[in-house]
């Protein structure tokens, strides 16, 4: 084999491997669809998060806009302190707006859900979320209709 | 038996080498002193250690005792860099050829020269073709090593062995398996390469007439020593035993015909499976 | 008795080996080092252990993602999750088949053609004599053929999980009912840059430097007879294919487990 002709497929080599590299990040990893570095962060208290997970996503209107950076616990009252990243596209989200930690689906995974408020003013970086609501737990759920229906039948 | 004169100039001179494979003693005390740009033929049984000897001088194996000299260079304690530096000095032929299967016959000779030198190419190709055209093979340049004969085979590798111009070339069983031409044409050039470029040879064989129709001086080894040297003429008209049944290729002698074995009528009347 | 003292044996062979597979891995790094500056070797090998391998990568990354597209795709369709198909198939990708499947067929294609190959050029002295004509074998010849395979595996095991993430597609979008948008959005909603595909790759290439150790200090180390290499041969090919599932378990022990 010639020189050229080697050094041909080998180069071809390399770049077919660096697209599939590119493919794996860009298409299929979420490269494209969040750029952490350009964000700004909010935080919001939840009596309970259920089974949200760092890194899950945060909509509003079902579109993606940020996710889940971090999950505390505050060590005064007990609740947990969901720190969110937003892209900074983002950035004229009302002060007033809620949060609430939904599931997709009946089983899916769970992530935070935002509705705007009215205000004028905006959500900037450090800002806190007064408006929560915590994640539905299907157990207590259950238990507080089987409670109920007790109730009811005595 | 004439020693080697002590004042002739020698180019290696091996010491009181001993060197054994796990228990299996190889050498004891072993003396051999080779001269300077002649061919000196080793010669001894299959077996006795020969090739170990080639590569006591190249520095792969070091002996577990004694020293060796090349040059005035004790070669078992060179580090790495001068061993090396040492064997550009050196070529060799090996019994198996050793030519790289994957490179062709200009490229294998052209391999050392590429590997230590900065020649620009011109020169380079210059150079393989007139070592080609010594052994006869300009020809044969496009071939690969596997399409080639035996014998043509050695006669590259030859030319690989000489194409740094070395000080010393060694030669490891190179009569072996060859047709009488091939055996003809490499007996000539090992002559003709030793004294056209004046190097020195070293021809490790078991074939006594070759060895001795080409050699300047000749040591025969057994047993872990040598056991007889001198010119070829000397050689043939020794009285020594050993020498004798060697050069004549007798089939009992010093050397005996029977592995040692206990009485062979003991031995049919053990019960068996024997121990 | 025997027994035990074949035990003891073993043991001892066992370390002696893995002590000179670490002096042989020592020298072949500085050699790599050295080699550096012949990129045309390096080219060459990587053309043997990478190009001539893609085929076989390819067919089966292709396979692979079709066959992980029709399970996939039959498993999730019973509770109604058919949506998450994309998620399904290139998260076995990325974190396990990819590197895995691609490391065992490297060690069966390039390794035991890297092993058997040296360990040729062992038994017919053409390693010897490279010494003697004062050239270093394990810088001339172990060298770029370790640091080809330790390129060329990253790069085959992304083919792989890019062709096997395609070959789920043709199946989940071409022939079944998933839709094309959620085959890849619901990827991109669970694939995490960093968390799968960026250990996907740290395990190809630890892999890929395991395996290719492998398969040159077994050729490297070969009894230098026909018997000899036909041995080290399957021996690349066994203990590679071992030692990349038992280093799979240990890499995903320590990436993939919560806290």
């Amino acid at each position: 084999m010639s020189r050229n002709a080697l050094e041909l497929w080998v180069g071809l080599f390399v770049v077919a491997g660096l697209a599939a590299l590119a493919m794996l990040a860009l298409r299929v990893g979420n490269l494209s669809t969040v750029n952490v570095t350009d964000a700004y962060k909010v935080t919001a208290s939840f009596q309970n998060v259920g089974g949200l997970h760092v890194k899950a996503p945060v909509t509003m209107a079902g579109v993606k806009i940020g996710r889940v950076s971090n999950i505390q616990i505050d060590r005064e009252d007990y609740s947990a302190i969901v720190e969110l990243s937003i892209d900074r596209r983002f950035n004229n989200l009302p002060t007033d707006t809620s949060a609430a930690v939904l599931t997709s689906g009946l089983l899916g995974a769970q992530y935070v859900g935002l509705e705007p408020g009215g205000e004028d003013t905006h959500l900037k970086q450090g800002d806190r979320i007064e408006i929560t609501q915590s994640a539905v737990v299907l157990e207590q759920l259950i238990g507080q209709m089987l409670f109920s229906k007790a109730q009811g039948d005595r | 038996m004439s020693q080697v004169d002590k004042s002739q100039d020698s180019l290696i001179q091996i010491r009181d080498v001993g060197f054994s494979f796990g228990d299996h003693k190889i050498y004891d005390h072993l003396d051999m002193t080779i001269p300077r740009g002649k061919v000196t033929a080793i010669m001894g049984p299959s077996g006795c250690g020969k090739s170990t000897l080639l590569n006591f001088i190249g520095g792969r194996l070091k002996p577990d005792t004694g020293d060796i000299r090349v040059n005035d260079v004790s070669v078992p304690s060179l580090n790495r860099r001068d061993l090396y530096a040492l064997r550009k000095q050196m070529g060799m032929m090996f019994q198996s050829s050793a030519l790289l299967t994957d490179l062709n016959v200009f490229e294998n000779i052209a391999f050392p020269i590429y590997e230590h030198t900065e020649l620009p190419d011109e020169l380079v190709k210059n150079l393989v073709l007139s070592k080609l055209q010594m052994v006869g093979l300009r020809g044969a340049r496009h071939l690969m090593p596997a399409e080639l004969s035996g014998g043509m085979t050695r006669r590259v590798a030859l030319a690989r062995a000489i194409a740094l111009d070395p000080m010393l070339v060694m030669y490891d069983e190179p009569f072996t398996g060859l047709d009488p031409i091939s055996l003809g044409v490499i007996v000539k050039l090992i002559r003709e390469v030793n004294d056209a470029l004046q190097m020195t040879s070293v021809v490790v064989t078991h074939d006594v007439a070759e060895g001795c129709s080409i050699a300047d001086y000749v040591y025969l080894l057994g047993q872990g020593r040598v056991i007889g040297q001198g010119t070829p003429e000397e050689m043939s008209g020794t009285k020594s035993p050993e020498v004798r049944q060697f050069m004549g290729g007798l089939p009992d002698g010093p050397v005996a015909y029977h592995y040692p074995a206990r009485d062979y009528k003991e031995d049919l009347f053990q019960d068996w499976p024997d121990d | 008795m025997t027994s035990i003292r074949l035990l003891g044996r073993w043991v001892i062979n066992s370390v002696l080996r893995l002590g000179r597979a670490t002096m042989f891995l020592t020298a072949t790094l500085v050699g790599v080092f050295w080699i550096l500056r012949r990129f045309q070797l390096i080219l060459q090998q990587v053309f043997a252990v990478g190009v001539l391998t893609v085929l076989i990568i390819a067919v089966s990354g292709l396979f692979v993602g079709m066959v992980l597209g029709l399970q996939g795709y039959n498993t999730l369709v019973d509770f109604g999750a058919e949506s998450s198909l994309g998620l399904v198939v290139a998260l076995s990708l990325t974190r396990e088949l990819g590197p895995v499947l691609t490391a065992l067929l490297f060690a069966g294609r390039a390794g035991s053609a890297l092993t058997a190959e040296i360990g040729l050029m062992k038994a017919t002295s053409q390693l010897a004599g490279m010494e003697m004509m004062a050239v270093d074998p394990i810088e001339r010849v172990m060298a770029p053929r370790f640091l080809a395979g330790f390129i060329a595996m990253p790069l085959l095991a992304a083919m792989f999980t890019a062709i096997g993430v395609l070959g789920g597609y043709l199946i989940g979008v071409g022939m079944l009912s998933v839709d094309s948008g959620v085959y890849w959005t619901s990827m991109q909603e669970g694939v995490d840059v960093y968390d799968d595909i960026l250990n996907g790759v740290i395990k190809s290439v630890v892999f890929g430097f395991v395996v290719t150790w492998i398969a040159v200090f077994e050729g490297y180390d070969a009894a230098p007879t026909s018997e000899g290499v036909s041995r080290a041969t399957t021996r690349t090919v066994v203990i590679a294919s071992l030692a990349v599932l038992g280093l799979d378990f240990i890499l995903t022990s320590l990436m993939f487990s919560e806290i």
